[in-house]
C-alpha cells in the first residue's frame, strides 16, 4: 500500500517535470540540429546560430530589446526607488493603501495592461495629431520667420518604453520597500544631526543601506522587460519589434529551427539573470545574519 | 552663575491632536548634566527631538542663545545627538562613522559682497584624522578605528556613537536613553564614563532616561516629567528628599505615601496620631500627602513603637530586607537590615526628619500603598520595559 503510494507520487513528479522541462529541453537540443527538421536529429551543428546572427531583422530586434530593457530598467529603478522612499515616510495607513494599488499591475493580466496602454496611447495621439494637423505656428526670431509644424505621433519605440517603465516600477518598489523598512529609522536623523541636508543623507546613508534592494529590483525589472511579449506587442506599433515579437512573427510565417536557437538564447539569458539575483540575495541574507551576531 | 544656552518657552507638541507636551518652560545651562526623567510617553524624548530639530513644536518657542530656532533644520544646529540604539552607519567602519560629521563639514554663514551665503567649510584630512583619533581616545576606543560596526559589542557601539557626536564639538550633547540596550553591569560602567567625559569636555549633556537610579547617579539637575508636564526640577538630593508630589515621590525611589492633615506648622496627623515634622507653610488643617521613605523607618519592639503593625511579607534583597507591614489595613514598605518573621507584630518609630509633607495633587491616592506590592515592584524593576516602546509617536509613519 505504502510502496504503491510512493510509486504513484514518483510518477506524478516525473510527469510534472516532464511537462515543465521536456519542451524546453527539446527546443534546446533541436537548436543544435544540423537539418531543417524539428523531429529528426541530423547531427550537431551551430548552423542555426550562425543564421541567427546573419538575420538582420532578428539582430535589429535584439538591439531594440536590449535598448528598451536597459532604458526602462534605469528609469524604473530611479523612479521606483524614490517612490519607495516616499511610501516609507507616509503614514502606515496611506502607505498600505497605495502599496495595494502598486501591486495590482503585477497581478493584472498582461493583456489587460497591454490593451489599456495601447488604447490610452491611441486616444491621446489621436487628439494630438488632430491638433497638430490643424494648427501651425509661426515664430518671429530676430526678424526671421520660422514655420513650426507639430510632429505627428504614433506607436513606436517611445510608447513601448513608457509601457515597460510602467510595468517595471512596481517590481522595483516591491524590492526596495522591505530594505527601507529594515533600516534603522534613526539613521536618517543621525545623518541630519551630523550636518547632512536631506539629500546628502539620502545619498550617504539611505542609498548604501538599500543598495541590495535596488540592485535586485533592477535585475527583476530587466528580466521582466526582456521577457515581455504581450505588452510590447500592443504598444510597439508596426515599426519596431522586440525579440519576443520577432519570434512570434517567425512562428506565424514559417517554422524555422532559427526559432529554437533564439528562444534558447533568450531562455539562457533570463535564467542567468534570475540565478544571479537569487545568489546575490542569498549572500546578502547570510551577511545580514552575520551582522546581527 | 553659569550661562544659559537653550530655553524652551511655553512649548507644546501635539501628534494627531493628542497633546504630548503641555506648555513646557525649561532652560539649559552651560556645562550642566541635565536629565529628563519620566515614564514612557511622558514627553521626554519629544522634548529632546524638539531641541535636536527633528520636530517643530506645535506652539511655543525654542531659543538658542536667545535666538529663535523653531524652524532651523537639524543640520544647522550646534547640537549633536546620541540616539537610542546608536544609529551607527553599518556600511562604514569605526573611523568613518566618527569622521562622518567632519567630512560633511560645518555650514557657516559667510558674508560675501554684502550678501549672506551659506558655505560648507571643508576640514582638511589631517585635521579630521587627528580629531577622530583624539575622540576615540576619549571614549577608550583607540585601535578600533578599522573595525566594522557589526564586529563591536553593544558597549563599544555606544562609545562610537558618543564619539561620533562629540567630534563635532557641539555646545550641547543630546542623549536619548543611550544605555537602554546595555546590560546592568555595563550600564553602571558607562554611567561613570559618561560623567567623566562630560566633566572632561565641559559641555552640556541633556540626558533622557526612565531609569531613576541612572538619573540620580549622573545628573546635576533632574527634570521629572509625566503626562507632558514638568513635575519637578531640582538637584538629585532635592528631588529625592523633597519630592513635590506623589508622582515624584513614587517615581524616584520607594515611598510610603499616606493621607494626613497638617494641624499647624511642624505638626501633622495621620493614623489618628500627631507627629512632629519639619515642614511648615501649609494652611491650618490642610489635607496633605505624607511621604515616608522605607529606609528611614526604624523597627522597635511593639510596646515601644509609635505605631504597631503585623509583618505580611519579607523579601531578601541583599543589603536589606523588604518588609511589608500592615498598619490597620494600609501596607507599608520598610527596608531594614534586621529580619522580622511574617506574622510578627512590630512597632515603628518615626523621627521628625523622616516625615516629608506634600500638597495634595492629581496624583494623590494613586501611589505609595504597598497592598499590591509584588506587581508594583515588578514594574519598577523592569528596565527593559521601555526598550521596545517608542517614547513619542513619530511625525512620519512608523512600523516595525
Amino acid at each position: 500500500m505504502r510502496k504503491q503510494r510512493r510509486v504513484g507520487s514518483r510518477v506524478f513528479m516525473t510527469l510534472v517535470f516532464l511537462f515543465l522541462y521536456a519542451p524546453i529541453l527539446l527546443m534546446i537540443i533541436f537548436s543544435f540540429n544540423a537539418g531543417n527538421s524539428s523531429v529528426v536529429w541530423q547531427g550537431f551543428s551551430l548552423h542555426w546560430y550562425e543564421e541567427l546572427f546573419r538575420d538582420r531583422a532578428i539582430m535589429q530586434s535584439f538591439y531594440t530589446t536590449l535598448l528598451v530593457s536597459l532604458l526602462a530598467t534605469v528609469i524604473a529603478t530611479i523612479a521606483g526607488t524614490f517612490a519607495s522612499v516616499g511610501f516609507y515616510s507616509m503614514r502606515p495607513k496611506t502607505r498600505s493603501a497605495l502599496l495595494t494599488v502598486n501591486n495590482i499591475p503585477m497581478t493584472n493580466a498582461d493583456i489587460v495592461t497591454g490593451v489599456s496602454l495601447c488604447l490610452l496611447f491611441v486616444a491621446v495621439f489621436g487628439l494630438w495629431n488632430e491638433f497638430a494637423a490643424n494648427y501651425r505656428f509661426t515664430l518671429n526670431w530676430f526678424g526671421t520667420l520660422y514655420r513650426i509644424t507639430l510632429p505627428k505621433l504614433s506607436l513606436g519605440f517611445g510608447t513601448m518604453l513608457i509601457a515597460h517603465i510602467t510595468f517595471n516600477i512596481p517590481y522595483v518598489i516591491l524590492s526596495v520597500g522591505p530594505k527601507l523598512r529594515q533600516m534603522d529609522r534613526n539613521l536618517v536623523d543621525a545623518a541630519q544631526d551630523l550636518g547632512c541636508t536631506w539629500m546628502q543623507a539620502f545619498f550617504k546613508v539611505i542609498l548604501p543601506e538599500i543598495k541590495p534592494g535596488i540592485i535586485s529590483g533592477a535585475l527583476i525589472a530587466f528580466t521582466m522587460s526582456v521577457d515581455d511579449f504581450v505588452i510590447s506587442y500592443f504598444t510597439a506599433g508596426s515599426s519596431v519589434s522586440t525579440l519576443a515579437i520577432e519570434i512570434y512573427g517567425m512562428a506565424r510565417r514559417r517554422i524555422s529551427p532559427e526559432i529554437n536557437a533564439i528562444s534558447t538564447l533568450l531562455f539562457v539569458v533570463v535564467i542567468l539573470l534570475l540565478a544571479a539575483n537569487n545568489i546575490r540575495e542569498a549572500r546578502a541574507e547570510k551577511a545580514l545574519a552575520k551582522r546581527r551576531y | 552663575m553659569s550661562k544659559e544656552l537653550i530655553r524652551l518657552v511655553d512649548c507644546s507638541m501635539a501628534f494627531d491632536g493628542e497633546l504630548v507636551l503641555d506648555h513646557i518652560n525649561l532652560y539649559f545651562n552651560d556645562s550642566e548634566f541635565l536629565t529628563l526623567l519620566g515614564p514612557s510617553g511622558c514627553g521626554k524624548t519629544t522634548t529632546l527631538r524638539i531641541i535636536g530639530g527633528f520636530i517643530t513644536p506645535t506652539s511655543g518657542e525654542v531659543l538658542f542663545d536667545g535666538v529663535r530656532m523653531n524652524d532651523v533644520p537639524p543640520h544647522l544646529r550646534q547640537v549633536n545627538t546620541v540616539f537610542q540604539r546608536y544609529a551607527l552607519f553599518p556600511h562604514l567602519n569605526v573611523f568613518e562613522n566618527v569622521a562622518f560629521g567632519l567630512r560633511i563639514g560645518k555650514t557657516e554663514t559667510v558674508e560675501k559682497n554684502g550678501k549672506q551665503k551659506k558655505v560648507k567649510a571643508k576640514i582638511p584630512e589631517a585635521e579630521i584624522r587627528q580629531r577622530v583619533m583624539e575622540m576615540l581616545e576619549v571614549v577608550s576606543l583607540k585601535g578600533f578605528e578599522n573595525r566594522r560596526i557589526n564586529e563591536l559589542s553593544g558597549g563599544q557601539q555606544q562609545r562610537v556613537a558618543i564619539a561620533r557626536a562629540l567630534v563635532n564639538r557641539p555646545k550641547v550633547l543630546l542623549l536619548d536613553e543611550p544605555l537602554g540596550a546595555l546590560d546592568l553591569r555595563l550600564r553602571k560602567d558607562m554611567q561613570n564614563e559618561l560623567k567623566r567625559i562630560q566633566q572632561q569636555l565641559g559641555i552640556t549633556f541633556i540626558y533622557v532616561t526612565h531609569d531613576q537610579e541612572e538619573a540620580l547617579a549622573m545628573s546635576d539637575t533632574i527634570v521629572v516629567m509625566d503626562q507632558g508636564k514638568i513635575q519637578q526640577i531640582g538637584t538629585p538630593t532635592d528631588i529625592y528628599n523633597e519630592p513635590k508630589n506623589a508622582f515624584v515621590a513614587d517615581f524616584i525611589g520607594e515611598s510610603n505615601i499616606l493621607d494626613g492633615i497638617m494641624h499647624q506648622d511642624y505638626v501633622v496627623e495621620f493614623f489618628n496620631r500627631k507627629f512632629k515634622c519639619l515642614d511648615k507653610g501649609f494652611a491650618p488643617m490642610e489635607p496633605v500627602d505624607v511621604v515616608i521613605r522605607p529606609e528611614d523607618i526604624e523597627i522597635v519592639p511593639p510596646e515601644k513603637g509609635q505605631l504597631r503593625g503585623t509583618v505580611t511579607s519579607v523579601t531578601f534583597k541583599g543589603v536589606h530586607y523588604d518588609t511589608i507591614v500592615d498598619f490597620k489595613g494600609f501596607k507599608w514598605l520598610i527596608q531594614t537590615t534586621d529580619y522580622h518573621e511574617v506574622g510578627e507584630v512590630i512597632g515603628i518609630v518615626l523621627n521628625p526628619d523622616d516625615i516629608h509633607i506634600m500638597h495634595k495633587s492629581q496624583y494623590s491616592g494613586m501611589f505609595g500603598d504597598y497592598s499590591s506590592y509584588s506587581e508594583e515592584y515588578d514594574e519598577m524593576d523592569d528596565v527593559t520595559m521601555l526598550d521596545e516602546e517608542e517614547d513619542a509617536p513619530r511625525e512620519e509613519g512608523y512600523e516595525e
